[in-house]
């Protein structure tokens, strides 16, 4: 778990190897409520760090996902267009959105760690 | 009605009841009200539909409008037909303009021949009594009731519960008024509502609106219901938000709101804007709102681009969301009238692509009104 990074846009990466996978942090599950829809980028685009990737979208509100990285997506998790509501249930875990081959490991450094995250989070409420 | 407003926000009696019963708050028309409870919206809207929900619409306007003059000077401000309903019955309009626009949407109730009980939205209150002052407040008497709480009982078990409380509540007939008492607090119960289901609305007085609130909660089949899923009620009911689905650049016709009108009113007129009214009465509206169902799972929200077959803007999305009951996304919108009819097939702009949808019959989920 100790590559497990976070954005302040309640992203979550984890990188093994040259290859990251990308999700909403439980946090952001939670205040978004209830998912009904995901739409996720398709495999082979080229991402850009801070810009959207995918959507997520509760009952009430759309929200954008942002690549936490530089890179290009290489697999979609196809499970969260059948079933949004995994997000819900497991957005740590099962309901990671993306992977993404990432060009510039160096970006992470940028991104918060589990600590530094939950200070943030602690911050916001 | 804004969802903003500047300076400290209001809370209604129901605030601290809200917070204790675990509730996210938001802004909403100036007041801190609850947009969720624990139970989330998803569950919120289908508990509703399946057995009953309460809502705090406290922040809403109540007044009373009394006087001899009452019912004709009234007639002067909205389209509706006040003067055709008997005592407790009860009727939906709007305030329109001299363009013949929406100013707001009301509920307007005859408790007897001199006093009319108003309910208005929360946004547009302060100007609608100072319209209402202005134009026709020599001619009876306006009271604003602040001093008033507003709950919602919604729901297929909505009328066993509150019989149990209140018996005679089981034989009042859609849109028709009780003045009442609940546990010994005097109540003016109407059946109606906003979520399609049936229902009462429940005006007591505020010094009483938490032990009503908790009385009813205690009920077997009643969970509390924030604004999330009383949007996602009232769009997949085909029922008009102001500020979003009418306001003043929509008339009533364009807004297919032309059922609220009577053969009296549209022949004799005398509203505001009447003439333009009745001209597209006649002549048929530019626009029309219609119910548009998205064919993939990708909702459509407010303010997406309608457009035609080769990509040219039609319309405009009103209101579009989820909705839990239908298990899809639901939404409507204004389109140019060659393209209202139900059946039509057009696309929404969503993200730069052009979803396919189709131009569907209101309401998404049946209506389920108490008829005797």
């Amino acid at each position: 778990m100790a590559d497990l990074r976070f954005t302040k846009d309640h992203e979550w990466v984890r990188l093994e190897g040259d290859v990251a996978t990308v999700g909403i942090t439980a946090f952001a599950q939670d205040q978004l409520g209830d998912v009904v829809f995901v739409e996720l980028p398709a495999v082979g685009k080229k991402v850009e760090q801070g810009k959207d990737a995918a959507v997520v979208e509760s009952v009430k509100a759309a929200s954008e996902v942002y690549a936490p990285l530089d890179g290009e997506v290489t697999e979609v998790n196809d499970a969260l267009t059948g079933d949004p509501a995994l997000v819900n249930a497991d957005p740590m875990g099962a309901a990671w959105f993306f992977k993404m081959k990432v060009a510039n490991k160096a970006q992470l450094d940028g991104l918060l760690d589990q600590a530094a995250y939950d200070a943030y989070v602690k911050g916001l409420a | 009605m804004s969802e903003q407003s500047s300076g400290p926000l209001l809370r209604t009696p129901l605030h601290a009841l809200h917070v204790e019963l675990g509730a996210k708050m938001v802004p909403f028309a100036g007041y801190d009200m609850p947009v969720q409870y624990p139970t989330g919206v998803l569950r919120e809207h289908l508990h509703t539909r399946d057995k009953a929900g309460l809502f705090d619409v406290s922040h809403m306007g109540q007044a009373f409008f009394e006087g001899p003059d009452a019912i004709a000077a009234l007639e002067t401000l909205i389209p509706g037909d006040v003067a055709a309903l008997a005592d407790g019955q009860m009727r939906y309009t709007m305030l329109t303009d001299d363009k013949g626009c929406i100013l707001d949407d009301l509920m307007v109730t005859r408790m007897s021949a001199d006093r009319l009980f108003l309910v208005v939205n929360a946004g547009c209150k302060e100007d609608d009594y100072a319209h209402i002052q202005k134009k026709i407040g020599g001619r009876a008497k306006l009271t604003r009731r602040e001093d008033r709480s507003l709950l919602a009982l919604q729901g297929p078990a909505a009328a066993t519960v509150l019989a149990r409380i209140v018996p005679a509540v089981a034989q009042m007939n859609f849109m028709t008024a009780l003045e009442t008492t609940f546990d010994g607090v005097d109540a003016i119960i109407t059946r109606s509502g906003y979520t399609g289901e049936d229902g009462y609305e429940i005006s007591v007085p505020n010094e009483s609106a938490v032990q009503v609130a908790r009385r009813l909660l205690s009920q077997p089949d009643v969970l509390p219901i924030g604004l999330g899923a009383r949007d996602s009620l009232r769009l997949e009911a085909g029922l008009c938000l102001y500020g979003h689905d009418i306001d003043t650049t929509t008339t009533p016709i364009e807004a297919t709101l032309a059922w609220t009108i009577s053969k009296r009113r549209r022949a004799e007129g005398g509203f505001p804007g009447a003439a333009i009214v009745q001209t597209q009465l006649a002549d048929g509206p530019a626009r029309k709102r219609v119910g548009i169902k998205p064919d993939g799972r990708a909702p459509a929200r407010e303010g997406a681009d309608v457009v035609d077959e080769h990509g040219a803007k039609i319309g405009t999305i009103t209101s579009g969301g989820f909705g839990p009951s239908v298990e899809g996304p639901v939404a409507m919108g204004y389109v140019a009238t060659a393209f209202a009819k139900i059946g039509t097939r057009v696309g929404l702009v969503v993200r730069g692509n052009t979803l396919p949808a189709t131009v569907t019959a209101m309401p998404f989920a049946p209506h389920r009104y108490f008829k005797a």
